[in-house]
């Protein structure tokens, strides 16, 4: 039985590298298996998803419907293949399911439903994260809780009005029990980003958001930017992360930016042996 | 364990036709032919020009191409804007970005004003395993009830390239939805002619008469030639436009059958079974209905063989509906 994880005082941070690791071999198996998948996406995000689930959140992998959790809600359904790899890394899903990725009948979709366990939205339909973790955030502090509210969501959503719409209603309402993960990973679904959006962070700033930068691949930068967005300084938490897609496999890393990376069928076997000998090197 | 099919990436063929000759990305191929004679066409996306097959116009006219972003409501919009300057944008999404997100747009920054905008909708009703987020399985009966809009479910390659025609000599608002990729041809280009606001009898029959719109028509055939061999006689009426409905052709085919069975890659509510049901009620006409359709209810993630097998859409199940009922 899994234990009730919460922020330690002195992370370790070559052991939430090593969950990095161990969540990016999940995801390369699930990958292999589907035959696609969004692996660039996933891998990228890995480091966030390794800091969060075994360090920053409050959860209880034996009980995801525990009052007190904090919540992470991912926007981006289609990131499903990170989240299941850190879900059953933490013990809330059979490790061994992970192989049903996107099989007809499996809970671990493509895309994510609320009806599989630990998963707190219907992601996929692209910007409806942010609004409702205002909606939560506020409900929580209605309800005294010391549960927070953390969101991911992708710089493609932050095309989306509605994005910013709740991050305008965030500030006002001073939702400083509420952070925002924003996987800046330069790409979306015709390649690479399609407006100019830069500056993102000053963007978030204007909003009246708390807004750190930084390289979300850096454990130790991430793990500290999670620390600072703890402050109840009344501003909801903007981390702004630029990640790199495909991060951990090198020949992914350097492949053309798509929102689908390019694999053939026969690669993966070549990808993963990649995978191990960088992981290998730490 | 048998291997279980999965959910396709997004962006591969997953409505290719069974045993039937495609057309590359016929949308895009005549969006390029319809600006030869009307170069005041746009084109615009939101973040999925390559999902909607649009990029055979954007590589023939980068300048009169917009990609806005992820941004679906914005879309129509500035859609509906540089129609006020004359121009014919052709605007892609997916369908349930388009009519859920956007609706309020296309009523009234679009249809209120009857702009010559036309929105194409990809993934019409189950053509995707992406799950409810992604299956526009609702739209037509969304769009249907918006004043003034015309609403077009094509069959095939044939269908879209001579929708994609019409709708740009069309001076008014479209919704039309989109078969992308690989797109068999169904309908004879010979024979076939699409017209705004008519059906098409495929096929007569006398026992059944199979009312269908959309990729369902092709099953309808398929469908009417099984049950032929099971000595049931079918007709076929394909009704690819939605509104204005062929109320006169769809009473005169119904006139001539037992039963009348529609067929829609939609759910069975809002749609054309509800339109025929309303139509013929109107005409005086009662007739036994079977509809075939999704059923009022979210539809999982999977693989689109298995889901439309599931959810009677298959050829074959279609038969065993038909044959059960006749
Ligand atoms: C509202 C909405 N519009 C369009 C889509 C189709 N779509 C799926 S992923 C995607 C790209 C979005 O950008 P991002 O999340 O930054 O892409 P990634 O980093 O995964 O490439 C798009 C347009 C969607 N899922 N939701």
């Amino acid at each position: 039985m899994a234990l009730r994880n919460h922020p330690s005082e002195t992370p370790d941070i070559a052991a939430l590298k090593l969950r990095a690791t161990s969540l990016r071999r999940h995801m390369l198996a699930m990958a292999s298996g589907q035959g696609a998948g969004y692996i660039g996406q996933g891998l990228g995000m890995a480091d966030v998803l390794a800091a969060l689930y075994f360090h920053e959140l409050r959860h209880d992998p034996g009980d995801v419907t525990w009052a007190e959790r904090d919540r992470f809600l991912l926007s981006t359904g289609h990131y499903s293949i990170a989240l299941w790899a850190a879900l059953a890394e933490a013990g809330v899903l059979p490790v061994a399911e992970l192989s049903t990725y996107g099989a007809d009948d499996s809970r671990l979709d493509m895309s994510t439903l609320d009806t599989t366990p630990g998963v707190e939205v219907i992601g996929g339909s692209l910007g409806h994260g942010l609004g409702q973790g205002v909606g939560q955030a506020l409900g929580l502090r209605l309800d005294k809780s010391p549960a927070r509210v953390f969101v991911e969501l992708s710089d493609g959503e932050m095309q989306e009005g509605a994005t910013w719409e709740a991050a305008m209603s965030a500030s006002s309402f001073r939702l400083d029990n509420l952070v925002a993960l924003i996987d800046c990973n330069g790409i979306q679904a015709d390649g690479k980003v399609v407006l100019d959006m830069e500056p993102v962070a000053d963007k978030w700033r204007a909003f009246g958001w708390e807004t750190q930068e930084i390289d979300g691949n850096d454990m130790a930068a991430v793990v500290g930017a999670l620390k600072a967005a703890r402050a109840a300084g009344g501003k909801p938490h903007a981390i702004v992360l630029r990640t790199l897609p495909g991060r951990g496999v090198p020949t992914l890393e350097t492949r053309e930016k798509a929102h689908f990376v390019r694999v053939d069928p026969g690669e993966w076997n070549d990808l993963i042996r990649e995978f191990e000998k960088e992981a290998a090197n730490g | 364990m048998a291997e279980r099919a999965r959910t396709l990436a997004m962006g591969q063929d997953e409505a290719t036709g069974a045993g039937r000759a495609g057309v590359d990305a016929p949308f895009g191929h005549a969006l390029v032919e319809a600006a030869k004679s009307r170069p005041e066409i746009v084109g615009l996306t939101a973040d999925l020009g390559k999902y909607t097959d649009i990029l055979p116009y954007r590589d023939a006219h980068p300048d009169r191409f917009f990609n806005v972003g992820m941004a679906e409501q914005n879309l129509v919009a500035v859609a509906a804007g540089l129609a006020r300057t004359g121009k014919i944008p052709f605007a892609t999404t997916y369908g349930v970005f388009a009519t859920r997100r956007a609706y309020d747009y296309i009523a009234i920054a679009v249809a209120h004003s009857r702009i010559n905008v036309k929105i194409v909708a990809g993934l019409p009703g189950l053509t995707t395993g992406y799950g409810g987020t992604h299956q526009a399985i609702e739209d037509l009966a969304l769009m249907r009830m918006v004043p003034d809009l015309v609403v077009i479910d094509p069959c095939d390659a044939t269908d879209i390239r001579q929708a994609t025609l019409a709708i740009a000599e069309h001076d008014g608002p479209v919704y039309m939805r989109l078969l992308r990729g690989k797109v068999p041809v169904v309908l004879d280009p010979k024979a076939y002619a699409f017209r705004i606001g008519k059906a098409a009898e495929i096929r007569t029959g006398g026992d059944v008469g199979i009312i269908s719109t959309g990729l369902m028509t092709e099953r309808a055939i398929d469908a009417a030639e099984a049950l032929e061999k099971r000595g049931i006689s079918a007709g076929v009426l394909h009704v690819p436009t939605i509104k204005p409905f062929d109320a006169d052709a769809v009473a005169a085919f119904a006139a001539k059958v037992d039963r009348v069975v529609t067929a829609e890659n939609h759910v069975v509510v809002g749609g054309l079974a509800s339109l025929v049901a309303e139509t013929l009620f109107e005409k005086g006409l009662v007739k036994p209905l079977t509809r075939i359709g999704i059923p009022d209810r979210y539809i999982e993630c999977g693989s689109v063989p298995h889901l439309q097998a599931k959810y009677g859409l298959a050829t074959e199940r279609m038969v065993e509906t038909i044959a059960k009922a006749a």
